[in-house]
């Protein structure tokens, strides 16, 4: 992968808020295709990360490059550009309360030229259908939708482009283990058959075993490690050691192994 | 947008009608590709020639799937040619999502369902009733209990509801009486005057403002307010499921959170309505002296001599009245808050409508109760 040009590229990012410095001289590199887990303890900055490459959030130095482009210094339509090619799906959906699933996923193609009221409705329905949704799911409002259904459609209106890469924050966390199981097959095979970049805030071992091509490590205010599980158990460092290695992280491991 | 351009040529061979898409065939032109697929006779066989497709995306697959499903239907074959083994797997995946829509029920319209709809507003109306008629006597039950065991009562809270919903209200309250005074002189004034009879415009303002002005504008303003401020408070905390918390910790959320809005507000409505009262006087009072030439003195003594305690008293009987209603309306308005933000809006608003309305009603009901008495 290392000779294809990565889609993000952040050199030197440093973000502080006041004296409590989050990132300083923070690297990393995301290739077309790949599906990246972001794992680090509490306020390590992930969602700081998350939130600066999204263009939230501008950090004290350091450039980035998106899709080989200056993100940092785009001018309007080069940045809106550069946000019509990424999806993000918040936390919690961030669904808009007051529109249906269906209405909330064609937000975003309200901004594409030419495209009917019917043909905006239909794509919504497809995408609704993509993320694993009941086609019901799309007349109903957020606030009638469980924790799962309202991360899917918020996975939906992030798709509703079809961005190239997608910014995942926490997509399992408070789901059961079956859903959970359920998101991470959706996210790797949305990411093999649309080809999509994925950016994977996660704290759920299972979901690293399950879908990602490479995980990075946010430690000591920068990306410490990168590389497969299978590299990330040999890491030496104490924090990455103990979270690859502790109970929790073992109870994944075998039945990873078992059903492999 | 110039960057995203698609072409499409048409072509015949052998009686199969050829389409060769060349370019984006992706979201940002599917309203060019779209409407040309879908005017395609699906009788007709069709061969598309995606070979020189760079950017091919869900969207683009979805007009093709579409396309697909209806030349299926009708007997007819799609051929696609020159697509890449990705573009074939993702059109088998759009394929394979293409959502179902379920076969609608049409919806029945005529005079069966305008009575349904009657019937549910009224029961919905009547139900509406019985919810306040609960908060009532759920504020009604705990007071009395907490007058026999004055311990039960959460003084602290009452009294911090006290100055919220009582001292807080003064200000505006004086000066929307002041200047109601204020009107009710001057437009007095105008009129009187006509007939020779000035001095009557003290019997004008003391009757109107002591009787209705003062205890009803003060109410109003006080139902938006404080009916607001119970729903979005209590709202608020249902929502986030602190009232259930309550619940499971054994705290009752009648004593805690009902009974001392409510009773704060049954002890102050009544002095913000005295205060609104002198204001209202003392507003008729200046203006009376300006515009008419009647000194504070002849004001005062016109006052007292001219207007009958019974006034204040018809005035006054209404507040507890109404602090009831509003303290009611304000609670059970955020009792009905669901989980989430919007309803709190929306219930928060319809407090404040319902206690204004209500109040209302119960003015016009104690003015008739008043004339049959005689008083």
């Amino acid at each position: 992968m290392a000779d294809r040009e990565p889609n993000i590229r952040l050199r030197g990012i440093r973000n502080a808020f006041g004296a409590d410095v989050v990132h300083d001289d923070l690297e990393l590199d995301i290739f077309p295709g790949e599906i990246v887990g972001i794992v680090g303890g509490s306020g390590t900055g992930k969602s700081v990360l998350l939130r600066t490459i999204t263009g939230l959030r501008r950090p004290q130095a350091g450039t980035i490059e998106l899709f080989g482009q200056d993100a940092l210094n785009a001018d309007e339509d080069t940045r809106a550009t550069i946000d019509r090619r990424m999806g993000v799906m918040f936390q919690d959906g961030a669904l808009f309360s007051a529109l249906t699933v269906r209405e909330n996923v064609e937000v975003p193609l309200r901004n594409v030229d030419d495209l009917s009221a019917r043909m905006r409705a239909e794509l919504a329905d497809l995408k609704i259908s993509l993320s694993g949704l009941p086609y019901t799911a799309g007349d109903k409002y957020p606030s009638e939708l469980s924790g799962g259904m309202r991360k899917r459609a918020g996975l939906a209106r992030a798709l509703a482009l079809d961005p190239e890469i997608v910014f995942l924050d926490e997509p399992t966390a408070g789901l059961d283990p079956i859903g959970a199981a359920g998101f991470d097959t959706l996210i790797r095979k949305l990411s093999r058959t649309l080809g999509l970049t994925v950016f994977l805030v996660t704290h759920d071992l299972d979901t690293l075993h399950a879908t990602c091509d490479r995980i990075a490590v946010l430690a000591e205010k920068k990306v410490l490690v990168t590389g497969t599980m299978a590299e990330m158990l040999e890491v030496d460092h104490p924090w990455v050691h103990e979270y690859f290695h502790g109970p929790r992280a073992r109870a994944a491991l075998a039945t990873m192994e078992g059903k492999a | 947008m110039t960057e995203h351009q698609v072409q499409i040529e048409e072509g015949d061979e052998d009686g199969t009608r050829v389409l060769r898409l060349s370019g984006d065939l992706s979201v940002q032109t599917l309203g060019k590709v779209e409407p040309v697929l879908a005017r395609h006779d699906a009788g007709v066989p069709l061969k598309l020639d995606l070979s020189d497709v760079d950017r091919f995306d869900t969207a683009g697959a979805w007009a093709i799937a579409q396309l697909q499903v209806r030349m299926e239907a009708a007997g007819s074959a799609l051929e696609l040619s020159g697509a890449d083994s990705r573009q074939r797997q993702l059109l088998e995946t759009v394929t394979a999502a293409l959502p179902q829509p379920p076969e609608e029920t049409p919806r029945r319209r005529g005079l069966l369902e305008m009575l349904d709809a009657l019937g549910r507003a009224t029961v919905s109306a009547g139900l509406f009733l019985a919810e306040l008629s609960h908060v009532l006597g759920l504020f009604l039950g705990r007071l009395a209990r907490s007058l026999l065991q004055p311990r039960r009562l959460r003084w602290t809270a009452l009294v911090a509801h006290c100055q919220d919903v009582g001292w807080r209200a003064i200000p505006i309250v004086s000066l929307m009486a002041f200047l109601i005074g204020v009107v009710l002189a001057f437009q007095g004034s105008v009129q009187l005057r006509q007939f020779g009879v000035e001095v009557f415009v003290v019997d004008l303002i003391a009757i109107s403002i002591l009787r209705e002005l003062g205890i009803l504008l003060t109410a109003i303003i006080v139902a938006g307010r404080t009916a607001s401020a119970f729903t979005a408070a209590i709202g608020s905390m249902k929502m986030r499921e602190e009232i259930d918390a309550m619940q499971t910790l054994g705290i009752d959320p009648a004593e805690a959170l009902f009974l001392p809005r409510i009773l704060a507000l049954l002890l102050m409505l009544p002095i913000l309505g005295l205060i609104a009262n002198l204001m209202g006087l003392f507003g008729g009072l200046v203006m009376s002296w300006i515009e008419l030439g009647i000194s504070p003195a002849m004001f005062i003594t016109r006052l007292v001599e001219g207007t009958s305690i019974d006034h204040v008293i018809v005035g006054m009987v209404k507040a507890p009245v109404f602090a009831i209603i509003i303290g009611v309306v304000g609670v059970h308005g955020g009792m009905k808050v669901e989980s989430n933000a919007e309803s709190l809006g929306r219930m928060t608003s319809a407090s404040v409508v319902t206690a204004i309305f209500a109040v209302i009603v119960a003015d016009a009901m104690f003015s008739i109760f008043f004339a049959r008495l005689g008083m």
